[in-house]
């Protein structure tokens, strides 16, 4: 299964597995809390972003694929919703400069492996999912439109 | 040992102003022994980022539903829930959260069903709370498990299921979702895509009044006369209608039910939890479509 995720997002999983169920809402709120601002030249394009519908908040990203073929994502969600800023802030750091082969690779139900179905519960997490979904997508187009 | 009400005037008009606090009585009665706050929310870790000194968290997803079959907890669940939160059978419980309290009266008409005797809500929730500038804090109470008895909820009295729903037929339902839920055109809420059921529309004969509109721009209930002119003019309902109202999974429709029996006082108020995920994909179930109610079917022993 390892081989399958960037180091990065790997290593985020192993973090929350390693810890006792009730620890886990807490790393999740460390990284709601990281999930930094949007860059200046998205901050003030909005129409840059792609709302992701699936979640229950609303929350905006954009895919960026730079020269080197490394993915970037950037993502915004309100502070009053923690629960999706941390999702989005897992899968930013998770996929950060990920080639876009490997953000491709990743499974489309990994946030079930995170450990955070019984304190999370499924339904939350499948607005992951949906960030996920569209993350890979937006990177199939980057590179479609640039070759 | 119950704690006194408030008896602040903009309460007063209600029905059962006893089920209702303001921000300031609570600020006030903060720690008062036989007081317990509660904050229930839509996003699970909104509580952890500040919630009310001394509130306790009730998550509607992992705490109060069942985690396998598509049911509530259990009073034997329900009891161990409430020990491992300290609270006790005569505590006075003040419910408050996010979003105008919606899951705030999911929990608080949850906690009804199992007869739990004084639960209020915070008038205005938590964004009211914190715009007023009123303390939190990140720190979580440990409080001392409490013996909480086991009490078998009561499925009858203010719950209904969609057998209740046929047989109902020719007596008022309210459907609380938005206009577009509410006509057809759309199976989800806005901004709630994957709550959907297989067809669009409404039960027949159900009026529509979206819940929010019991909500003034502060995010506390609309005084008695609005309501009144609301569902009693608007809605076609009467103070001893025999009222079930339905939304999507039954949260809408709780804040709905909290309305019509503790602010406008009716007492045959129940709330259809199946709500329109379940009558939406019933096989052979009557469906409108349209703005306009339509017509009721016959009633279904």
């Amino acid at each position: 299964m390892t081989a399958t995720l960037p180091a990065a997002f790997a290593e985020i999983r192993d973090d929350f597995l390693a810890l006792p169920e009730r620890e886990r809402l807490t790393l999740l709120l460390e990284f709601a809390n990281e999930l930094p601002d949007l860059p200046a030249r998205y901050a003030d394009h909005p129409d840059l972003l792609e709302r992701v519908v699936e979640c229950q908040s609303p929350v905006y990203l954009f895919t960026e694929v730079d020269e080197a073929g490394l993915v970037h994502l950037h993502a915004t969600a309100p502070r009053e919703a923690p629960t999706t800023r941390g999702f989005a802030s897992i899968l930013a750091q998770g996929v950060e400069g990920a080639s876009v082969e490997e953000l491709l690779a990743i499974p489309e139900d990994v946030p079930f492996d995170l450990g955070l179905t019984k304190v999370v519960s499924p339904l939350r997490l499948r607005g992951m999912v949906g960030m996920l979904g569209r993350t890979k997508r937006q990177a199939r187009e980057r590179v479609a439109t640039s070759s | 040992m119950p704690v006194a009400h408030d008896p602040d005037p903009r309460l007063a008009a209600f029905a059962h102003p006893e089920r209702l606090v303001t921000t300031e009585w609570l600020a006030e009665h903060l720690g008062d022994e036989g007081l317990v706050v509660i904050e229930s929310d839509e996003d699970v870790l909104l509580y952890e980022t500040g919630h009310i000194p001394g509130a306790v968290k009730l998550d509607w997803h992992v705490d109060l539903n069942d985690p396998v079959r598509r049911d509530f907890v259990d009073g034997e669940q329900f009891a161990k829930l409430m020990s491992e939160r300290g609270i006790a059978r005569d505590d006075t419980l003040v419910i408050y959260g996010d979003r105008n309290n919606w899951w705030a009266a999911y929990a608080l008409w949850l906690a009804t069903l199992f007869g739990h005797e004084d639960v209020r809500l915070l008038d205005g929730g938590r964004d009211r709370w914190i715009a007023e500038g009123r303390r939190i804090t990140t720190e979580v109470p440990v409080p001392p498990p409490t013996e909480y008895p086991v009490v078998e909820r009561d499925d009858r009295t203010y719950r209904a299921f969609r057998d209740d729903v046929a047989a109902h037929f020719g007596s008022p339902l309210v459907d609380v979702r938005s206009p577009q839920e509410y006509s057809g055109e759309r199976t989800t809420a806005p901004d709630y895509p994957e709550e959907g059921a297989l067809r669009a529309g409404h039960i027949p004969s159900a009026r529509s009044v979206p819940w929010g509109k019991a909500v003034a721009e502060d995010g506390t209930f609309r005084p008695r006369a609005e309501l009144e002119a609301l569902y009693f003019d608007g809605a076609g309902l009467a103070p001893d209608s025999d009222v079930i109202a339905y939304c999507r999974i039954g949260e809408r429709s709780s804040h709905t039910w909290f309305t019509l029996t503790h602010l406008l006082g009716l007492e045959h108020v129940r709330n259809y939890d199946g709500s329109w995920t379940e009558w939406g994909s019933l096989v052979g179930a009557p469906v409108a479509l349209g703005e306009e109610p339509g017509d009721a079917p016959a009633p279904r022993a």
